[in-house]
């Protein structure tokens, strides 16, 4: 490995060749102010187009400034990062960036988490010298998630998780110079695009040009309803990401604190996604064993691999891009939809609500829920299963809305009937996390023996691409796991060209699964959040008395009381769905 | 949005074009050449093809056909006139002419009339910076063009007096 010479600010510093200015001065502590550049390590992924000039650095010898995020370093070079030119430059910049940008900061949804607000008060900008055209566009509203391209600054990235990342292909720079834009082919509003609504890119964006749409009005409206019972159901990635709002270290649990948040914000019950992740393994398990044994058995006609079908952005992504293979996926309701129609239901019955009264609320780390709950097929009568999908993010709000000291809130524990679940719940907040799940169950269920050990090291990771086999007591079972749509395109080309290794596949479209997902707290590319969410993921999993979704007693109580047995006819009606050509 | 279905040969046209460059996606511009010189247009659907065709996303085909004025999503007139912007034409008078056409055409760069017989473009220089203003009609170029001329020129194009229609 060649290594290079350099000095940055006077100091010394040997790196490997190859390495940019920006990272080279990062590892001795030299923190260049960056905009439109992100990289998340270990994932690779990284959004370089050096556009925004932000990151310009002074280079003896050499005429110009230098983009740090785009430039590499070569032997001898001296490179002050904080000369009089580079400042000036920096600071320019910024003021132009500025200056075709709306004012608005005191009521933008950003602020407060803004990468060109922060940046402008890190640089200590108090005035903008420029005064010029300012851009301005229609503002598209879709079901999940708002583009206000006025406040844009076409840094790119948005583009580089939808085309490269995710391979969904809706946006890209359009027009040219003054009037070049981010947006979706012809112009057309994001609905009538291929959008997925994974909401990486509102994940990545650095201003308020891309945010979800706001349901907290409407919940708050509906808590102060005298007439209507409001239950709320939180997502498994949700607990291991919210205290960030409320400044605690990433990857601290707040199950018990937010479960008491919930309640002091006027929920009249407040129950657990976990709960319906259990179902779906009970529900999806059994599919799963149906099928493979099928196979087993010689069926030719039976397809494999199964595919899980908990994400709903994964869901329009196949119904877009390979509706060939629609069939494929389990037909498993996500746990969100499965908790509203038992909600609806089961619950509403046993409680003597009236389904209209009923409200069910639920918090998801995820903008395309928002997009699920209104699916056609999710409503009886115009009523939705699930009325309203709050990201981790809008919580937060109502919980600041609501006076709560978050910090100082006790402990508190889920309501029952549908808050009790194992640790098989709580892992499909994570990759890899609800096919361990689907395996803890369908090994007992199958083999009819207990396992040894449930920690699938194995299933468990960061990579993009994972695989493993499970023995399942002298079957072996080969799985497949994909984060990120990008890599789940990868194994359908497979299953497509006939030649997929894998018996059962499991697939979420954000980077680290749900704990990455598009509503989470802002991560500002720092990719070892999502990895302290995992391990505060698997911790809760471990910390779990139950641990296999066959075991929660809720869960079986509701199969005897109501539902009868996995895949029966009522579970089919209410747990199961079907799969809509959209290309 | 409402589907436009293309005519089947017109599909087989795109397909042809994108097969004689190996349905390259990096052979996008020279494609969209080619298609827009048989078709006269760029419109929505055609982009859809040439992306499936190239394996190109719909949005990346649309941002290329949007950042180079060459391209456009019209209907061209039957007669399509540019009047070259380049800085010779332009410091000779290419503006009067332009606003001339425009006012004889009822029309803006960049729209073709209501009957279809004329649209209006502006182009960056033609190499015959000899001739400013230079006017081209279809592929045939009028050199030295002054306003007075505009009207002489549209009537060669009208019905019955097309002895002069260009290749």
């Amino acid at each position: 490995m060649e290594m290079i010479n350099l000095t940055i600010d006077n100091k010394p510093i040997v790196v490997k060749k190859g390495t940019t200015i920006l990272d080279a001065a990062s590892s001795i502590g030299i923190d260049i102010p960056t905009l439109c550049h992100m990289k998340l390590h270990d994932m690779n992924i990284e959004n370089k187009p050096g556009g925004c000039r932000v990151c310009v650095v002074e280079v003896k010898g050499r005429r110009n400034l230098a983009p740090a995020c785009c430039t590499e370093a070569t032997e001898g070079m001296e490179i002050n990062s904080h000369s009089l030119r580079a400042v000036n430059a920096r600071r320019t910049v910024v003021e132009l960036i500025l200056s075709d940008h709306p004012a608005d900061c005191l009521v933008c949804a950003k602020s407060g988490n803004c990468d060109l607000q922060d940046l402008a008060q890190h640089l200590g900008i108090r005035e903008i010298h420029y005064q010029g055209s300012q851009s301005h566009y229609r503002e598209d509203t879709s079901p999940a998630i708002i583009r206000e391209m006025d406040k844009c600054i076409l840094c790119r990235r948005c583009e580089m998780m939808c085309n490269e990342v995710q391979t969904v292909g809706v946006l890209s720079t359009i027009n040219r110079g003054f009037h070049s834009v981010v947006s979706p082919a012809f112009e057309m509003n994001l609905d009538h695009s291929t959008c997925t609504y994974c909401g990486q890119c509102v994940a990545v964006c650095p201003t308020g040009a891309l945010t979800e749409v706001d349901h907290t009005g409407a919940v708050i409206r509906a808590l102060s309803d005298p007439t209507k019972t409001v239950v709320v159901q939180t997502a498994p990635a949700v607990r291991a990401a919210l205290g960030e709002e409320f400044g605690m270290e990433p990857g601290t649990l707040v199950t018990g604190k937010m479960a008491a948040a919930l309640r002091r914000l006027g929920f009249d019950y407040v129950f657990d996604t976990d709960f319906a992740a259990d179902l779906t393994i009970m529900e999806e398990g059994t599919e799963l064993l149906g099928r493979l044994n099928k196979y087993l058995a010689g069926d030719k006609q039976v397809k494999l691999p199964i595919l899980t079908s908990c994400c709903p952005a994964w869901v329009k992504f196949f119904e877009h891009q390979f509706p060939e293979l629609k069939d494929i996926p389990s037909t498993a309701r996500s746990p969100q939809q499965m908790f509203g129609a038992i909600a609806k239901t089961y619950f509403a019955d046993k409680m003597n609500i009236k389904r209209d009264d009923l409200v069910v609320v639920s918090i998801m780390p995820c903008v395309a829920k928002k997009y699920e709950s209104g699916r056609d097929e999710f409503a009886v009568n115009g009523n939705p299963d699930v009325d309203y999908a709050l990201t981790t993010r809008e919580l937060a709000h109502l919980i600041n809305l609501g006076n709560i000291d978050f910090k100082s809130l006790p402990n508190e524990e889920f309501d029952n009937p549908l808050g009790e679940s194992t640790g098989a719940g709580v892992i499909f907040g994570t990759t890899g996390g609800v096919i361990e799940a689907a395996v803890r169950t369908a090994y007992e269920v199958q083999t009819g023996k207990a396992l040894k050990r449930l920690d699938f090291e194995e299933l468990r990771g960061m990579e993009g691409l994972r695989k493993a086999t499970i023995d399942f007591d002298g079957t072996l079972i080969h799985i497949g796991i994909a984060h990120g749509l990008g890599n789940a395109r990868k194994l359908l080309e497979e299953i497509k060209a006939g030649h997929s290794e894998f018996h059962a596949i499991e697939i979420m479209s954000c980077p680290g699964g749900c704990i990455g997902g598009g509503g989470q707290p802002y991560h500002h590319g720092d990719v070892e959040i999502l990895k302290k969410r995992q391990r505060a993921i698997y911790a809760e999993d471990k910390n779990k008395v139950l641990r296999k979704s066959h075991e929660n007693p809720y869960i079986l109580k509701l199969y005897e009381e109501f539902l009868g047995e996995p895949l029966s006819e009522k579970a089919h009606h209410l747990l199961h769905t079907q799969y809509f050509d959209r290309s | 949005m409402p589907k436009i279905k293309l005519a089947e040969k017109t599909v087989e046209l795109i397909r042809e074009i994108c097969a004689q460059f190996n349905n390259q996606e990096t052979e996008l511009i020279n494609v969209l050449h080619q298609v827009q010189h048989k078709l006269g247009y760029l419109p929505a659907e055609v982009q859809e093809v040439i992306a499936k065709e190239l394996n190109a996303s719909v949005a990346k085909v649309y941002g290329v056909v949007t950042f180079y004025s060459f391209f456009t999503m019209l209907p061209q007139g039957q007669h399509p006139i540019s009047i070259c912007m380049g800085t010779a034409c332009y410091v000779r008078g290419a503006e009067k002419v332009l606003t001339e056409f425009k006012r004889q055409l009822g029309i803006e760069v960049g729209q073709t009339s209501a009957d279809g017989k004329f649209s209006l473009s502006c182009l960056r220089c033609v190499g015959a910076c000899g001739l400013a203003p230079v006017v081209l009609v279809g592929e045939k170029v009028y050199g030295r063009v002054s306003p007075q001329q505009v009207s002489k020129i549209i009537a060669e194009y009208q019905d019955g007096c097309a002895s002069a229609q260009s290749a």
